[in-house]
């Protein structure tokens, strides 16, 4: 009842202060004509009358305080108020919320791709209960892995299903990228393959026809019936119903279509996507050494993931030795048989993404949460400059008996209409940051598939990152004002009061914290650039321009097996026949990408692991390798001559010191398809990096391509181009002529210097980013600094005014004000410096040929915010060094 | 003494005084305190509207306009049954408060 006459009360509000008005001038007339009545004269009586009656204005907004004291009304009043007063400063306005806006969005664009690539839960049924099964460490380089989610091999998959208890389903899926349409011009699809439980476990419902069950396992290495992605069937089927008879030919198999996934799922490769998903194909011989599967399943309601990682573990000896690959040597065999099985947690699936941006992104959040943090220093200061200029007003409120607590939430509500301002703002432009650097992040080849939403997670985040804006900028400014004394305020009109010295501190301390907290980020920003830059101009040991790998891969020629080589050394001979091609040579590993291929392999007495390549003997020369001492590879290498090596420094550093490494030989252990053999040391290279960029050379031994073990021979090459031509001319020419000469081949070329590059895509965008946050960060202390040293130079005023009067020189004058801020910068520098030397630890992991405490960085740093700083301060000190004493000392 | 219990002496005085007659404006109030009180007590009459709204919004009174004696629109006051029963809260409310000052007073 009191609630509705309040709420009815709102809505007739001026009706309402009309009411107050007119009952108060009745009262007062009344008195006015008794006093009459009783004779007095009429001046008299009116003025008696209004003594009597105290402030009008006062009582009448002391009634209205009344119904503003209860809520809504006063808080809708007041933000009129707040908007009001924005409209007569605009350029602030804007400028608060543009910061804010800017902050506010990059903190939650970075966020929600975190949210994305690690926080959010994968689009399934109860997606807490699904656990990964992984050996514990990983399997060491045992073995061959196919891709960085395939953990485990089909033996051990057997294993698996036979025992689970722990596990109310289980299942096995790869990735996998298989042909659509005819080998000859068909395309690469994202396929995955699964086993028949595979939906059903994940609790999958088809959008439409029905999903991949158990009863698809049989046909799926003959005739396999397959599903389409939401994505692909929009696209590429126009959305039209599935038919029984919506056939397409997949690795040159008849498939049938069978239905549809719903929209959300995208597999459970967090940035990836399927086009279709298949059953998985068990071939009649499995590679017992080949990790090609993951292996998922559903936690049983009273198992927890400890019991069930140690019920695996428990069972694990048994399952390893049911599982053991043959071949090997008893060494690795006893590695194999000491894998123990864990179960994790895969609620949130599986991610390269996670690997390569985890914690890129997190230093992300923490470098643009930091600019935001710059941004409220700079509002904060704005508002208390703003606020000493209102400092009358407030004082008018306070005598006019409003009390602190009120005029305290009046600043509360400006502050945080801002803020609200900038976070709805601030999410509108997070949707057009996030998509910018999902374009940046998916690097020309592959795209990321990443589903950026802005769910109730990210508004929390966002609400809650406005409300600390909020809290931090707009708290001191008020608390500060509504503490300053009305009286005080009121006799000097324009601010100036006794309290000043204090509230400057206030001012100057956010000023130093500005300042190191931007040395923080100029720190990082120039620690990534240098990082980055050292890897562009790093010199891996070998020619990187103009070379164009490609991959041909011919399992439609029916070449026999045993002339495999020979075929390749055809293909390689017919390639370096285009005109352009100044090198050609095949490996079986393509440097600096990421693969890796090694053996064990004992020398003399030292036994360790060596990586190893195949290569023709072009292959030093293709890649500018200078041989050090002993040959190269040459036509005599033949399979039937004895078997070479040519090893790099680091390997005679490491099993041949103090002896010459040429006709030393060395031994590699057994392993399926690769038989333990001898090999004579013939040369020694120049060492190069090997799988990326980052990291130290391993020992190195290059093995001739004729001598590549027959079991190991695949229907595939790579062939490494040199040519001073572009890339994208010499592979249409090879293009031309392989397509006349062998339509059957299928060939993929890359340039090899793009490649290296698109694999610095993480060390690139920090780069990037960093520094447009460093700058960001820079500009506003510059703004802030400027600000600051204004404000203190108009505060000045007379006591500049004195010294000049006095006979200061104006460069004395310049140097006061300057000293200043010179004190400031010092300050924060040193703050700053020694945060950084905290927050470097955090980054050390990403970085490359420096340490997070450099101190040329951190000297850089310093100069640049020197230069800011100065630069800052400058203009308002020239100002006061312009001031004319007698004008100065007389506004007083 | 605690400023809401000055204010709670104004509220019981106006509350008494709208239950003495039917109904008052304002200034009818003052008066009518004056005089009853003998001229001891005067209303703050800058204070008086504060708390005849105060009281309004917590339907102890309620008000219309009307025309008084001397033809001049005036809002008038009267009691709501709300009204009578804070009226008597306050009362002993303010009996009790006499007593003890009293007894303070009294304590040889």
């Amino acid at each position: 009842m009191r609630l509705l006459s309040r709420l009815w009360a709102l809505t007739r509000r001026s009706s309402i202060d009309r009411d107050i008005e007119e009952e108060m001038q009745a009262h007062m007339a009344m008195r006015t004509e008794d006093n009459i009545a009783a004779g007095m004269s009429e001046e008299n009586a009116r003025r008696d009358a209004r003594l009597r009656f105290g402030n009008p204005v006062a009582a009448k907004e002391h009634v209205e305080g009344i119904d503003l004291a209860l809520g809504v009304e006063s808080l809708w009043r007041d933000i009129r108020y707040a908007i009001r007063g924005y409209r007569k400063s605009p350029l602030f306005a804007a400028v608060a919320i543009i910061t804010l806006a800017l902050g506010i969005g990059a903190n939650t664009a970075i966020f929600q791709l975190l949210d994305a690539v690690r926080l959010r839960s994968l689009p399934i049924q109860r997606p807490h209960e699904l656990v990964d099964l992984r050996i514990v460490g990983g399997n060491q380089g045992f073995g061959v892995s196919d891709s960085q989610y395939s953990q485990l091999t089909r033996p051990l998959w057997q294993e698996i299903q036979r025992h689970h208890d722990p596990l109310s389903g289980v299942f096995a899926w790869r990735t996998n990228q298989q042909i659509l349409g005819s080998i000859s011009d068909g395309r690469r699809i994202q396929t995955i393959n699964v086993t028949g439980d595979f939906f059903s476990v994940l609790g999958i419902q088809p959008l439409q026809g029905r999903l991949i069950g158990p009863e698809d396992e049989a046909a799926a290495c003959t005739a396999p019936r397959g599903v389409v992605s939401y994505p692909y069937w929009q696209s590429q089927m126009g959305g039209r119903p599935i038919t029984p008879g919506t056939t397409i030919l997949i690795d040159n198999l008849q498939a049938e279509i069978i239905g549809v996934a719903p929209p959300e799922f995208f597999g459970l490769a967090v940035g990836e996507s399927f086009d279709m998903a298949f059953p998985l194909c068990t071939p009649r011989t499995i590679s017992r050494e080949f990790f090609d599967v993951s292996v998922m399943g559903r936690l049983k309601p009273d198992w927890t993931l400890d019991r069930a990682s140690a019920y695996f573990g428990s069972i694990s000896k048994g399952m390893f030795e049911a599982a053991l690959p043959t071949g090997y040597s008893s060494k690795s065999t006893e590695q194999f048989k000491n894998f123990r099985l864990g179960a994790y947690s895969a609620s949130s699936g599986v991610s390269n993404l996670r690997q390569d941006y985890d914690k890129s992104l997190w230093i992300l959040l923490a470098i643009t949460g930091l600019v935001l943090l710059i941004a409220c220093a700079n509002l904060a200061n704005l508002m208390l400059a703003r606020a000493s200029s209102r400092q009358r007003e407030v004082a008018v409120c306070m005598a006019l008996g409003a009390s602190r607590g009120r005029v305290l939430r009046q600043l509360l509500i400006e502050s945080s209409l801002l803020a609200v301002t900038g976070a709805v703002l601030g999410i509108a432009l997070a949707q057009a940051f996030s998509r910018v650097l999902l374009l940046a992040f998916a690097n020309g080849k592959d795209s990321i598939h990443l589903s950026i939403e802005t769910d109730w997670r990210v508004l929390l985040f966002a609400a809650t990152v406005a409300s600390l804006t909020c809290a931090i900028f707009g708290t001191l400014p008020a608390f500060r004002m509504s503490k300053s004394d009305p009286i005080t305020a009121l006799k000097t009109g324009d601010g100036r009061t006794s309290g000043s010295r204090e509230r400057f501190s206030v001012q100057r301390l956010m000023v130093v914290t500005q300042i190191s907290v931007s040395m923080v980020l100029l720190v990082g920003a120039l620690l990534f650039v240098r990082s980055f830059r050292n890897l562009m101009t790093l010199n891996p040991g070998m020619r990187e321009s103009g070379i164009t790998v490609g991959t041909f891969g011919f399992p439609l020629s029916h070449v026999d097996p045993a002339h495999y080589e020979e075929f390749k050394r055809r293909l390689l001979n017919e390639v370096h026949s285009v005109p352009g091609v100044t090198n050609a040579t095949t490996t079986t590993m393509i440097p600096l990408l990421g693969g890796s291929w090694g053996h064990r392999v004992n020398v003399g007495s030292m036994e360790g692991p060596s990586q190893f390549t195949w290569v023709s003997p072009g292959y030093f020369q293709t890649f500018d390798i200078p041989l050090i001492a002993g040959r190269s590879f040459n036509e005599n290498d033949t399979d039937t001559s004895p078997h070479v090596a040519i090893v790099n420094q680091t390997f005679v550093r490491t099993y041949l010191n103090d002896v010459n490494p040429i006709g030393q030989t060395l031994r590699t252990q057994a392993e399926p398809k690769y038989p333990s053999t001898l090999f004579e040391i013939v040369g020694v290279v120049h060492d190069t990096k090997y799988n990326e960029l980052r990291g130290d050379t391993p020992p190195m031994a290059f093995a001739p391509a004729t001598q590549f073990p027959l079991t190991a021979q695949g229907p595939w090459t790579v062939v490494i181009i040199a040519s001073n031509l572009p890339s994208a001319t010499i592979t249409e020419a090879i293009k031309r002529k392989i397509g006349d000469t062998h339509p059957e081949i299928r060939v993929n070329f890359f340039d090899f210097q793009q490649s290296i590059h698109d694999r610095l895509l993480r060390e690139r965008l920090m780069a990037i980013l960093s520094s447009f946050f460093g700058a960001l960060a820079a500009l506003l202390v510059m703004v802030g600094l400027y600000g600051i040293i204004s404000y203190l130079v108009t505060r000045r005023r007379n006591e500049i005014g004195i010294r000049i009067a006095l006979g200061a020189t104006r460069s004395q004058i310049i140097g006061l004000v300057m000293r200043d801020a010179a004190s400031m910068l010092a300050i924060g520098a040193l703050i700053g410096t020694t945060l950084s030397l905290l927050a470097g630890r955090g980054a050390g992991s990403i970085l490359f040929g420096l340490k997070p405490y450099d101190p040329a960085t951190l000297a850089f740093a310093a100069a640049f915010l020197a230069v800011i700083a100065a630069l800052a301060s400058f203009l308002p000190a020239f100002r006061a060094a312009q001031l004319n004493p007698t004008t100065a000392l007389r506004c007083e | 003494m605690a400023k809401n219990d000055l204010q709670g002496t104004l509220d019981l005085l106006i509350l008494k005084s709208l239950a003495q007659t039917s109904s008052m404006h304002g200034y009818g109030i003052v008066l009518h305190i004056e005089k009853v009180s003998g001229e001891l007590l005067r209303i703050e009459e800058g204070s008086l509207y504060p708390a005849l709204h105060r009281m309004e919004q917590n339907l102890w009174i309620r008000s219309t306009w009307a025309l008084t004696e001397t033809n001049r629109r005036a809002k008038f006051y009267s009691l709501t049954p709300t009204g009578r029963k804070q009226l008597a809260i306050a009362e002993k409310s303010w009996e009790q408060t006499v007593k003890g000052v009293q007894a303070v007073m009294r304590f040889a």
